[in-house]
């Protein structure tokens, strides 16, 4: 099995991330319909995962039963997940564009069904950490030693199954599971202070027993920091709260919630590319 | 008739036992598991049974975790909250994904009595006929729910059975074996078919003996697999029989007696009556004067019968 244990420099995973970056804003472009704020926010955190060492995975053998798992919970962000796959082989990056299309494995959001490289179906938000909770579960009582990671939205947290998840996790120890929330601050309607404030976010996942750790989620050497402290708690799940800023790396969408699930144009995406060249 | 265990007291039982044959069975609970007998899992095999606390939901996804892991989840709670509670995580995390996770809906109907409404699952079938990939089961006896369980646990994909509280009329013997999808003729007759399933195939049975003394010979038929349906089953009585009669312990949508309908639409159109509880919710009672109130008994279905009859 492939593992990327020394891990690249932190100018080439910030390459990556813009190459992912990328691969994002043209895809949408290209689908004309997606949901770039919250795959912008999560690129640093997803390019970490896939090529900070992060991960245990192997493109030529993908459906590994001891692979680690990543389940994107809050599904409407999968182009970057998209995106981070091409740029690691399992899928060829030309197919990015087919995003949303007719026939495409690449579905508006994750569809396990249509691409089993998917490992749960998400996008109706709040069910990914449950789906988590049961492969950690199931990998503690197959004496495996894969681990499982599970993004969730902040916005995606005001759903109570998370909170049911959240306190199943620790009460079965799950030190093979790792919640990352990608704080971007805003959800649809608006920001997650004016429409459901539950701040203070680590001080709740701690309450509920979680190992928690609060991060700059645009930061790389935080979120390697992060994801190796992870590794060394035993006894209970962790969760990384990561701030973020929704659209990071374009500058017009960064922190412009009207980018919520709006395509660019031709010319926005011609921008955008200009920006992450 | 002679009434046996209920069939939760067997789908506990059946758990227990298959336990040692599959390994990858796990069993899951919300807090139910003294009442949907899951518990008697654990007392064998208490290290594969969890009991995931008030939180239907997030057992649901868990389960489907587990069993993309390998694991054959068996899930259980009353009908109205595995399925209610559940149906968005069964729909995504089960349904969507093709999950090999099995469920059990218990205290099903109105059956269960004195509760009320609110732990009667009177919609379970219609929502779990809606889910894709699902087969639905709905064992009559506790000798089917044993058969029932053992053919969901070897079933590649994603299952519901749904099970009830009181003690239920004994249909077969101990070496029935379940064939998912089957339907299974157990009285023969030429004049009219009364197709039922669960509780109301021991009415249906009472019902078929009362009709006899009037000279009306009915054949009864026990859709124990709502889905897959029978279609074989349900043609040839149409065609054979001339009416049909469809009797389930469910609200007149999305159950037994609308899938029927369409096969019978579709391939043979014969006059067909439903005995079901119709478009309401029941109320706090006994089970025998709830059934008695809704029109779920063996006169109710020979009453049924016989206007069905007149419109052959």
């Amino acid at each position: 099995m492939t593992t990327t244990t020394s891990g690249p420099s932190i100018e080439a995973l910030q390459d990556k991330a813009k190459a992912i970056r990328r691969h994002v804003v043209e895809a949408i472009a290209a689908a004309k319909s997606g949901h770039p704020g919250g795959s912008l926010s999560a690129a640093d955190i997803v390019t970490v995962l896939y090529f900070g060492g992060v991960l245990r995975h192997d493109v030529n053998n993908p459906h590994d039963p001891n692979r680690d798992r990543f389940i994107l919970s809050k599904g409407h962000a999968v182009p970057v997940l998209y995106g981070a796959l091409a740029e690691a082989g399992y899928i060829p990056v030309e197919s990015l564009v087919t995003l949303r299309q007719l026939g495409s494995q690449l579905q508006g959001h994750p569809s396990k069904a249509d691409f089993s490289i998917m490992e749960a179906s998400t996008g109706s938000l709040g069910m990914g950490l449950s789906v988590g909770v049961g492969m950690a579960i199931a990998g503690k009582m197959n004496g495996a030693d894969f681990r499982t990671y599970v993004m969730l939205g902040d916005g995606e947290s005001e759903e109570g199954q998370v909170w049911e998840a959240a306190m199943s996790a620790p009460f079965h120890k799950l030190d093979n599971l790792v919640a990352i929330i990608d704080a971007n601050k805003y959800q649809l309607d608006g920001s997650v202070e004016e429409i459901l404030d539950w701040n203070p976010i680590a001080e709740k996942w701690a309450a509920f027993g979680w190992h928690t750790i609060e991060i700059d989620g645009h930061n790389m050497e935080e979120i390697l920091a992060a994801f190796a402290e992870a590794k060394t708690v035993t006894g209970k799940p962790v969760c990384i709260v990561a701030n973020t800023i929704k659209g990071q790396g374009v500058c017009f969408i960064a922190g412009n919630n009207d980018w919520h699930g709006k395509a660019p144009s031709a010319d926005e995406c011609a921008k955008a590319m200009a920006e992450l060249a | 008739m002679e009434l046996g265990k209920a069939t939760r007291e067997a789908y506990g039982e059946a758990l227990a036992s298959l336990g040692a044959e599959i390994p990858e069975m796990v069993v899951l609970d919300a807090d139910l598991s003294k009442s949907t007998m899951s518990k008697m899992f654990q007392k064998v095999y208490p290290e594969r049974f969890f009991n995931m606390g008030i939180s239907e939901a997030n057992m649901v996804g868990v389960a489907a975790g587990m069993a993309s892991v390998g694991k054959i989840p068996f899930a259980s709670s009353f009908a109205s909250f595995i399925i209610c509670k559940g149906f968005d995580q069964l729909r995504m995390s089960v349904a969507y994904q093709g999950e090999n996770a099995k469920f059990c809906g218990t205290h099903s109907g109105i059956s269960i009595g004195e509760d009320g409404v609110s732990q009667q699952g009177i919609e379970d079938l219609a929502l779990a006929c809606c889910l894709h990939g699902f087969a639905v089961l709905v064992p009559a006896d506790e000798h089917e729910m044993r058969a029932a369980v053992r053919a969901a646990a070897y079933h590649k994909g994603p299952v519901y059975i749904r099970a009830g509280r009181p003690k239920m009329p004994i249909i077969y013997t101990a070496d029935k074996e379940f064939v998912i999808g089957k339907a299974d003729t157990i009285r023969v007759g030429k004049d009219v078919t009364i197709m039922a399933t669960g509780l109301m195939v021991g009415a249906a049975l009472e019902a078929a003996m009362q009709l006899a003394e009037t000279g009306v010979d009915a054949r009864v038929i026990n859709f124990s697999s709502i889905k897959p349906l029978d279609t074989e089953a349900i043609i040839n009585a149409a065609k054979e029989t001339g009416a049909i009669v469809v009797a389930e312990e469910h609200i007149n949508h999305g159950g037994l007696g609308q899938a029927v309908s369409q096969v019978v639409v579709e391939n043979c159109p014969v006059p067909m009556t439903f005995v079901n509880i119709g478009d309401r919710f029941a109320e706090s009672g006994t089970p025998d004067a709830l059934l008695a109130k809704y029109g779920l008994t063996a006169k109710d279905i020979a009453a049924a019968t016989q206007k069905v009859l007149a419109r052959k």
